[in-house]
């Protein structure tokens, strides 16, 4: 409870449902009958609702971003270090939006949610989407919670692509884009590394072709696989040198019998309790989400034409470690913002925790973030 | 303002595309965003001088010159800047080539180091000088590429530029008729604005 009373933080928060009843027609031209998205909220929205800012979340992450949801929980939100008063994102200043993605499985409609035209759960027959198809029911419950324009949309990797998209599709809504630790699109590597942990997912017996809720199992072992491999990517070598080296947990190199290195136990810890918090259907969405990603698409794979029609204001952030999604990937981001005459500024932060620095507290990274935005926060209207 | 960034401000035309290299706080381009309408962008390699550039609203890229400028494509400025900076860079001549590919026309500052006081430096005492516009000892000065106002227009020359405007300045950044007479003796910083090699050049 002392924490929850700590200056920093947001407190006690309570997650909030929207529900849409008419159909929503997703970018792969299935309807989808209605939908719910959960979602929280941190700081007050001002008289003028001009400071919300949306925080678009990763791969795994949710709507629980900030704050505790009781007083025992063992941990804050995903992006506590980020979220609250005086911190980079100062809910002091602006009204934080925070939401589980369509498809998702915090709360929100997917593979977890019943189909109301069979009444079993959706599993692996949800719909997939798309980074747009998000931006577009992000939009909608803008538009719900009476946020016509969002003093800036925040993300990093997934979600900073999201915040990209939100630039490119609702130029009018956003003020300021922050795109952190993300790329224009994935490259054949990355799609590589997300295809691998499909496949160990889908090769677990208990996967059940998607159908594992019917089957009353769950394919702990491949989502835990799928972790393992996901992790790794997100580390750097350094990072996990530091970390754990070549320490040993158990055994004894000298007999080299019942030798477990501690790297091993991490990521077994990690990707076990990750395969008990997580749904298979959904990281499958996820990932393919991120392989689809590619807004320079429609605009004959010209990122700077993409972004000509944006108005928004951009910072666009990146790690040194980081070797899913590199600086040289943020680099062509902002690039493309500089040859379509966009404002934008663009630092490398040097850090030492691969892709996972996005969610990691950093002086330079925090400093620059909460510059930028209390920048955005001062020019409010 | 310093005053070397108020000269550079009027060499530059309302609305042009400005790219500012090694832009420090982002003054100038400050400056000329609200003055002139100016699309501009600085860069970068010092964290706080890019912490103050995002606050104040600065287009600032995180970069080192240091690593060239093959990011930026043909021909995408107007108006390339580098002031007091090409003495501290790896491949000085080789970044006027480029900051002349990607720009149509470039201004270089430098500070002069065969300035009197520099000459009078090193031949009475015969030790690396230390001047007003030169304020560094020689085992911490990011200066590694010192040159003076006749090594830097060889340069220009052997590469067929195009001058557009030169001239030099006292060390209080006045323009003064004896400076002018005498510039790699009494000046203390050069100006140079610089277009791409014409057809007349070769």
């Amino acid at each position: 409870m002392a924490r929850l009373k700590q200056a920093a933080s947001v407190g006690l928060v309570e997650p909030r449902v929207a529900r849409f009843d008419a159909p929503l027609a997703l970018q792969c031209r299935v309807e989808l009958p209605g939908f719910e998205l959960v979602f929280e909220t941190y700081g007050e929205l001002n008289a003028e609702r001009s400071n919300a800012v949306l925080v678009c979340h990763a791969l795994s992450g949710d709507h629980h971003a900030a704050g505790y949801h009781a007083p025992e929980d063992a941990k804050p939100g995903w992006w506590d270090a980020c979220i609250g008063p005086g911190k980079p994102i100062d809910t002091g200043k602006f009204h934080v939006l925070s939401l589980n993605n369509l498809g998702g499985c915090g709360g929100s409609t997917g593979p977890l949610a019943i189909n109301p035209n069979t009444g079993e759960p959706w599993g692996e027959s949800f719909p997939p989407v798309t980074v747009k198809d998000w931006v577009k029911t992000q939009a909608m419950l803008a538009d719900r919670l009476g946020i016509e324009r969002f003093a800036a949309v925040v993300g990093g990797s997934l979600g900073g692509m999201q915040a990209l998209q939100w630039a490119i599709d609702f130029p009018g809504r956003v003020a300021h884009a922050v795109v952190i630790a993300a790329a224009p699109k994935l490259s054949a590597q990355n799609i590589a590394f997300n295809e691998i942990a499909r496949q160990a997912i889908q090769s677990d017996p208990d996967f059940q072709h998607g159908r594992y809720f019917q089957a009353d199992t769950r394919p702990r072992k491949g989502l835990m696989l799928a972790r393992m491999i996901g992790h790794v990517t997100y580390l750097s070598d350094d990072g996990m040198g530091a970390k754990f080296g070549r320490e040993l947990k158990s055994g004894d190199l000298e007999s080299a019998r019942d030798v477990q290195f501690q790297v091993e136990s991490y990521l077994h810890y990690q990707g076990t309790a990750f395969s008990e918090r997580f749904d298979a259907n959904t990281y499958l969405l996820m990932t393919r989400a991120l392989d689809y990603f590619d807004p320079a698409l429609e605009f004959d794979g010209d990122l700077v034409r993409a972004l000509a029609g944006t108005k928004a204001r951009y910072l666009v952030l990146s790690f040194t470690s980081d070797w899913r999604f590199s600086p040289e990937r943020s680099n062509e981001i902002v690039d493309a913002l500089v040859a379509a005459r966009k404002d934008v500024a663009s630092a490398v932060i040097d850090a030492p925790n691969g892709h996972d620095s996005f969610l990691l507290p950093n002086e330079r990274y925090f400093d620059v973030l909460g510059g930028y935005l209390a920048a955005a926060a001062a020019g409010l209207p | 303002m310093r005053p070397d960034l108020e000269i550079i401000a009027n060499l530059i035309n309302p609305g042009a595309r400005v790219l500012d290299l090694g832009c420090g706080s982002g003054e100038l381009l400050a400056h000329l965003a609200a003055g002139k309408g100016v699309n501009g962008y600085g860069i970068e390699k010092d964290a706080a001088e890019i912490g103050a550039c995002i606050r104040a609203g600065v287009n600032v890229l995180e970069h080192d010159l240091d690593d060239g400028l093959a990011r930026f494509p043909d021909s995408s400025f107007d108006m390339v800047v580098m002031t007091e900076t090409l003495q501290a860079v790896a491949s000085p001549a080789e970044l006027i080539d480029e900051m002349l590919r990607i720009g149509e026309e470039c201004v270089v500052t430098f500070p002069n180091f065969a300035h009197w006081r520099c000459r009078l430096q090193l031949a009475t005492r015969g030790r690396m000088p230390v001047v007003g516009h030169l304020p560094h000892q020689w085992f911490d000065t990011p200066n590694i590429h010192l040159c003076t106002f006749r090594d830097f227009e060889r340069l220009v020359v052997g590469k067929g530029l195009r001058v557009i405007e030169r001239f030099v300045v006292d060390g209080r950044y006045a323009l003064r008729a004896y400076v002018n007479r005498f510039p790699n003796l009494f000046g203390a910083t050069a100006f140079y604005r610089l277009g791409r090699a014409g057809p007349m050049a070769a």
